[in-house]
């Protein structure tokens, strides 16, 4: 545990440096963001298509930043010296808890922007707020384990968004389902099965990454 | 001598049994309330979908062996299943949704069933291109392996939780919410025997392949002992 947060410090560190993670999928969400508001433009659309757009920023976004985690460790051949310092299961929290928080901060900036440039009322915000934390959970789980298959695999970086996307899907399924429900519903209930199903993905994808990562990392 | 005569016998009974089925689908089983002529799509839908899974789940079942004993024949056996998974994967899904444009009136309408089938389409084609990406053969088989876990791990979401949470237009699957069939004794004869039917042609063709496989590494062991 300690070995892993050494590594997510690292990890850290490194970005404030280069910010080159933060700024690409940062400015890809502002930058999808324009694009669905400016194509909407000053058409009134529905709360069901707002909680489909907002989940297909993150998704995306999410998907063009989280590919780099392992990637550049082999870029920079520092995988090896990795493989020295810390055992298996660290490395993957630790970049796993890279990934969280970079996905967290994007969202911090980004869900705020999308509420204020549609001007919309979300009804049931602790909903909404689980929904968004459940959601950037299991995006991380999944997308960090599929960014250690792709920093293995010879062909750089291409890969990702084909192999990720049906590993992911099941998060932006029911994360738009339950974002529409706080979106519309009065209730302030936050235990819809959606959350229940999302929640059981998290536990499921992360222990599942876990134990995977082993045969990953160790050639 | 006598292995070969009982080797075709059983194929034979095979042939004549399928052809039965599908005699019986058209002939001998009367059709569901409701449905119509396109009852009939169902006795050759369902097992399709049906084999498809049973194919995925074996994929996963080889990939597992594969990282516990680490024999490439068992990442040979995985690629085997999944390649004739997604010629069932599409089988299932053209006849999908070809039933869907009689019953609902339209040949695509991203109904939680369809998803998921869908899904399933787009985790075969994520698997063979990481496979195809991977020039090292234990590399290949190794990231192969894990990522048809993982997918593994997820897919229950589309076929199970997904259409609980959506409300869905199919048809229950094989057995619905109160454990009981909505099929009369007809019906259910004809329907059992194409998913028997089918399952055992997808064992068949995996046991073929199996030995092909085989027959390749024999071959190429000897080829290697020459050199």
């Amino acid at each position: 545990m300690r070995n892993s947060l050494t590594i997510f410090r690292k990890d850290f560190k490194q970005e404030l440096r280069s910010k080159a993670a933060i700024n690409s999928i940062l400015l890809f969400a502002v930058v999808t963001l324009t694009a669905v508001s400016f194509s909407i433009g000053n058409f009134s659309i529905s709360d069901d298509i707002l909680a489909a757009m907002l989940w297909i920023i993150i998704l995306f976004s999410s998907m063009s930043g989280f590919s780099h985690v392992f990637l550049k460790e082999e870029e920079a051949n520092t995988a090896d010296t990795l493989k020295l310092i810390a055992g298996p299961t660290d490395i993957l929290l630790g970049k796993f808890l890279f990934n969280l928080v970079l996905l967290a901060a994007v969202l911090i900036i980004v869900t705020p922007l999308y509420v204020g440039v549609f001007n919309f009322e979300v009804k049931n915000f602790p909903l909404f707020l689980v929904t968004v934390a459940l959601g950037a959970f299991g995006l991380s789980a999944a997308g960090t384990i599929v960014a250690a298959l792709i920093a293995k695999a010879s062909s750089r970086g291409a890969l990702f968004s084909v192999m990720a996307f049906p590993i992911l899907l099941p998060v932006l399924i029911l994360g738009i389902s339950a974002t529409r429900i706080a979106f519309k519903s009065e209730s302030l209930d936050i235990l819809v099965p959606e959350i229940q199903a999302l929640f059981a993905y998290c536990v499921i994808v992360s222990t599942a990454a876990i134990m995977l990562f082993d045969f990953i990392w160790n050639d | 001598m006598n292995n070969k005569i009982l080797k075709y016998t059983w194929q034979g009974l095979l042939f004549i049994f399928l052809s039965l089925v599908i005699i019986g689908a058209y002939l001998y089983a009367p059709l569901a309330k409701g449905l119509g002529e396109f009852t009939r799509v169902m006795y050759f839908h369902v097992p399709v979908a049906w084999v498809t899974v049973v194919a995925f789940f074996l994929g996963a079942f080889y990939s597992v062996l594969y990282l516990r004993k680490r024999n490439i024949l068992f990442d040979y056996y995985a690629e085997a299943a999944s390649q004739l998974g997604i010629i069932f994967c599409l089988l299932a899904t053209v006849t999908g949704a070809l039933w869907a444009k009689e019953s609902w009136g339209a040949y695509w309408n991203w109904d939680p069933r369809q998803t998921s089938i869908f899904i399933l389409l787009l985790i075969y084609g994520a698997y063979f291109s990481l496979r195809s990406a991977v020039e090292v053969e234990e590399t290949k088989a190794r990231l192969s392996a894990v990522y048809s876990i993982l997918a593994f791990v997820t897919v229950p979401f589309f076929i199970f939780i997904i259409p609980r949470v959506y409300e869905s237009l199919h048809p229950d699957p094989l057995i619905n919410q109160e454990a009981k069939m909505k099929m009369d004794a007809k019906m259910l004869t004809v329907f059992l025997s194409s998913l028997g039917g089918f399952t055992i042609v997808f064992f068949w063709m995996m046991h073929l392949k199996k030995s092909l496989i085989r027959i390749k590494m024999n071959f190429q062991k000897l080829v290697n002992q020459e050199n």
